[in-house]
């Protein structure tokens, strides 16, 4: 019987009226679902994955030092093509161990974030794979990925000066971008590194100290922030 | 189809409402000036429905100092979850059943 009475209340409204009603119903969940995926991000980076990171840009950044048997603020002489084109050290070219040490640097960058990042989704009870994650990854592979393969060209053409300041060019856009899905200190780290890779390519040849402070540095003093200000 | 709109809840009747508890329900503890910028909204109105919701115990209040400055942030209950979640199958019934 309330049945009956329900629908036939609904009947004598006007047909305008009830989709009205339902279109404010359709709006509601619409909006919900929105305000779901646009507030959801990836919360779970660990500020250590930073400071880790930063520890191994400087050890490798270190290394390229100890090569060239240079020290920091001296000298220029190694982005000489000419020049480099015969150096060798450790029974490596010049070329071999640049790319040696930057695949190095990154491999385990990337697995000792994970490592970190995993740690901190588990003892949160979180996923780390989650539809904010992967946003967050593409959104920042993207200008990496495009990066990456531009430095490597620049390399085979020898302008060697410039790929330093063009991994942090492309390395601060990749953060700026795939910060819409992460904590905001991110968007900040992105526009430092996008300032010092700026910066560096007005005194190339300082390549290797702007990245050094850029990858070693910042990363270690943003992944201290963090992790004061969400891990503890 | 009574049952159905009874299952609507009074308290979820308000766009700001439904955003807070969407903001919620996918973050841990949201700090207020996010939720301002999120939500699009004014100091006074975002209080307001605040408040609301944590009468009824549906979202919980945590004040800090970062530094000096305070800060306070939110985070859905349990029973705000709960609450939620009828009210988003109610809503969804109520528009397959007038299919």
């Amino acid at each position: 019987m309330q049945i009956n009475f329900f629908i036939h209340y609904f009947e004598l409204q006007s047909t305008f009226e009830m989709d009205d009603n339902r279109n404010n119903h359709v709006q509601e969940l619409a909006y919900i679902r929105s305000m779901m995926e646009q507030s959801s991000r990836f919360i779970s980076l660990s500020g250590l994955s930073g400071v880790a990171a930063g520890i191994v840009a400087l050890m490798g950044a270190a290394a390229v030092y100890v090569y060239l048997g240079t020290s920091p603020f001296t000298g220029r002489k190694w982005y000489d093509v000419d020049n480099a084109a015969t150096y060798e050290k450790w029974g490596m070219g010049y070329q071999t161990f640049f790319m040696l040490d930057a695949l190095l640097v990154l491999c385990l960058a990337i697995s000792i974030g994970y490592f970190f990042s995993r740690r901190k989704a588990k003892k949160a009870g979180q996923k780390l794979v989650t539809p904010s994650s992967m946003k967050l990854l593409s959104n920042f592979l993207i200008p990496l990925v495009s990066g990456g393969i531009f430095c490597l060209m620049l390399a085979r053409y020898g302008y060697f000066g410039i790929i330093a300041p063009s991994m942090l060019i492309f390395y601060g856009l990749a953060l700026i971008n795939g910060s819409k899905y992460t904590l905001d200190d991110i968007r900040y780290l992105g526009f430092v590194e996008l300032f010092l890779g700026l910066l560096a390519t007005w005194f190339i040849g300082y390549g290797l100290l702007f990245w050094a402070i850029g990858f070693g540095v910042m990363h270690i003093v943003y992944g201290l922030r963090m992790y004061f200000k969400y891990d503890r | 189809m009574k049952d159905i709109i009874n299952n609507l809840n009074k308290i979820f009747d308000s766009r700001m409402r439904l955003g807070i508890m969407s903001v919620l329900m996918v973050n841990d503890w949201v700090e207020f000036k996010n939720m301002k910028e999120m939500l699009d909204a004014t100091d006074g109105n975002l209080a307001s429905h605040i408040k609301a919701l944590e009468k009824n115990e549906y979202i919980e209040v945590r004040k800090m100092f970062v530094g000096r400055k305070p800060q306070t942030s939110y985070r859905v209950t349990k029973l705000g979850e709960k609450a939620f979640k009828n009210h988003l199958d109610a809503l969804e019934k109520l528009l397959n059943s007038r299919d």
